[in-house]
């Protein structure tokens, strides 16, 4: 019991998430065994790897919705699952894969729901809620579509609205789950600049699932590679991204190349005859 | 259009108030109760409105005081706080299930309650209290039986709606073998008592339902803040700060007592918990589980039952389940209709 004490004090000193051993399954599917994860503090940490190799678990974990089996998941140094919701919840948002909109509300009041953890049943609806609801609908550009309602938006505008509920919360520390999918290239690159303006200029510790791995390369200060449940490497983009490590993950042959527009990471798979070739010629090692 | 205004007392205390929910809130109430007047005054002996407000404030007559307390006052009660239970109830298991068809009547609590009910009726001739008390029971277990059986890793909307069907297709089964093994004088009784009815209320019916008004509509409200945000989805509520699981199984407890009771002292009153809570919505056109003004509703609408049933038929000529079945339907598919036409949904 002392021993832990201790233990978490030294952990608060450290990032303030982080999951610690743990295993993850949904019933007696395993997803992920023995995994430890460290957010850096005041990173964009993106995780990354192919499908079902667990990085939305991952997430999920982080964010308290999935119990561990095992290990647990350390807030502050405190196990998250021990702390009060509300109060995890003034420190820690997640924007899910899946939210739906209730039928017939305004931007503005979806946008205001993002308060709930700073309110109680007297302190309902606070100046102070106000304010930053107002600041958040500026931040993501959708002040103007307060009075909207929320069914009536396109995909990129109802994402940043969903964004702006999640920054409305006031959290140092953001969790999102693929904020791009069923966005175009457009909408998808608008979010991440939105994601990135958030961690310079406010310095919240943002963490998020995406699928493009060049997407990725480019916004994330730091990159985790997840596979089968294992993080096969982790570091910043510049430093781990190489024609092995995306072999290894994702099992795809490429080249990688420097970005031209910002110089970070660029991967470029092979042409479709060359994998061929490759394929054959590593089926007869085999063999042999 | 927006109609939020912040409500600030210095000190800290602040509410957002929805001007146009609240003003549909009190409109409701002054027609429930106005409602409640004119059914005091309606009767063999009718009286004018004014007559009834003076002898409830006590200075009618002793034969106003007597007709007002101790006949028709009760019954008029105990068509409030019924239409104001299942009002709630069926509000509260809509947005539990997130399913406008997921009221108490689909799910089976009112057949549950009616299993119970008849079980004292045909099998042991039961008197009305004892027949009230088997309702309730009905009504509890077959609760505990849709939550439980709808339970698998928490309770999810459309497995509690589906569930639901099921339990009641099993409890109106039960239902039709108790029918047919009743005698034909029990049988009536039943079939009077399914189908809903104030006639011959009194105080008896009304303190146990007032004493669990009292002590549940506060905690259902005291959490309907909570119950906003799982309209949302359960992770994003959950991200908020919510405690989804407890909160649904605190709220689905409070319901089935609240309906369950209802139920008990009035029969299953057809379609109030299913209609009061849609009609509230579309009046004040604002997204969330409208609890108040849901069961203002239901209680407005079983008193209009009740004024009408009385009105066109006398006191002990039509159930009001009869009346409120029409009604609320009727207004419900009007409501839908015009929605249509205006392009709401």
């Amino acid at each position: 019991m002392s021993g832990a004490e201790k233990k978490n004090t030294r952990r608060s000193t450290v990032n303030r998430l982080s999951a610690e051993n743990v295993t993850l399954a949904y019933d007696q599917r395993v997803i992920a065994e023995q995994l430890s994860v460290e957010i850096p503090d005041h990173s964009f940490t993106v995780v990354v790897g192919p499908n079902a190799c667990g990085k939305s678990t991952l997430l999920r974990a982080l964010s308290r919705m999935l119990k561990p089996a095992e290990g647990r998941v350390l807030l502050d140094g405190q196990a998250i699952h021990s702390l009060p919701a509300k109060k995890v919840a003034r420190t820690l948002g997640l924007l899910p894969q899946s939210s739906i909109a209730p039928d017939g509300i305004t931007v503005g009041d979806l946008v205001a729901r993002g308060r709930y953890p700073h309110q109680s049943l007297l302190r309902q609806w606070s100046s102070e809620d106000e304010r930053v609801v107002r600041e958040s609908m500026a931040r993501t550009g959708v002040a103007d579509l307060a009075e909207r309602y929320v069914d009536e938006l396109s995909g990129g505008q109802r994402q940043r609205v969903w964004i702006a509920m999640a920054l409305a919360q006031e959290t140092p520390l953001l969790l999102l789950d693929e904020p791009t999918t069923y966005l175009d290239i457009q909408h998808q690159i608008d979010v991440l600049d939105l994601c990135a303006d958030l961690h310079e200029e406010q310095g919240r510790t943002l963490v998020a699932v995406l699928h493009d791995l060049n997407h990725a390369a480019r916004y994330a200060t730091h990159l985790i590679a997840l596979r089968e449940g294992r993080v096969i490497a982790q570091g910043a983009p510049e430093d781990i991204v190489t024609a092995e490590l995306v072999e290894e993950v994702f099992g795809l042959r490429c080249q990688v190349i420097d970005d031209p527009e910002t110089g970070t990471p660029l991967v470029v798979p092979a042409a479709r005859a060359s994998r061929a070739k490759a394929d054959v010629r590593k089926a007869e090692t085999t063999k042999v | 259009m927006k109609t939020n205004r912040a409500v600030r007392v210095p000190g800290g205390l602040s509410v957002r108030l929805d001007v146009r929910a609240f003003t549909v809130v009190v409109l409701l109430m002054v027609l429930a109760l106005g409602a409640s007047v004119l059914l005091v005054g309606t009767g063999d002996f009718p009286m004018s409105a004014a007559d009834v407000l003076t002898t409830l404030v006590g200075q009618g007559s002793e034969g106003q005081e007597f007709i007002v307390t101790e006949l028709r006052l009760p019954r008029v009660l105990v068509g409030l706080l019924v239409g104001a239970s299942l009002g709630i109830g069926g509000a509260l298991f809509q947005a539990i299930s997130r399913n406008p068809l997921g009221s108490p009547d689909i799910l089976g609590l009112g057949q549950g309650a009616t299993a119970g009910a008849l079980t004292v009726i045909v099998l042991f001739s039961g008197t009305a209290n004892q027949v009230a008390l088997g309702a309730l029971a009905g009504g509890l277990i077959t609760g505990t039986a849709i939550y439980v059986l709808a339970w698998k890793r928490g309770v999810h909307g459309y497995r509690l709606v589906l569930v639901g069907i099921g339990v009641s297709a099993v409890v109106t089964a039960v239902n039709g073998y108790l029918l047919t093994k009743s005698d034909i004088v029990d049988a009536a009784r039943a079939v009077v008592w399914m189908t809903g009815s104030l006639d011959g209320r009194d105080w008896d019916q009304v303190w146990p339902l007032l004493a669990l008004c009292a002590v549940l509509v506060p905690v259902v409200l005291a959490n309907s803040r909570a119950l906003r945000m799982t309209e949302m989805g359960d992770d994003v509520s959950a991200a908020l700060g919510v405690r989804v699981e407890r909160l649904r199984l605190v709220l689905m407890l409070s319901a089935v007592l609240l309906t369950a009771s209802a139920t008990a002292a009035a029969g299953p009153v057809s379609f109030v918990a299913l209609t009061a809570p849609q009609l509230a919505r579309r009046l004040t056109r604002s997204p969330g589980p409208n609890l108040i003004a849901s069961m203002w509703m239901g209680a407005a609408l079983l008193v209009l039952a009740d004024f009408v049933s009385q009105r066109a038929f006398g006191a002990e000529q039509l159930p009001v389940g009869v009346v409120t079945g029409v009604l609320g339907g009727v207004y419900l598919l009007w409501l839908l209709v015009t929605e249509r036409r205006a392009g709401r949904i």
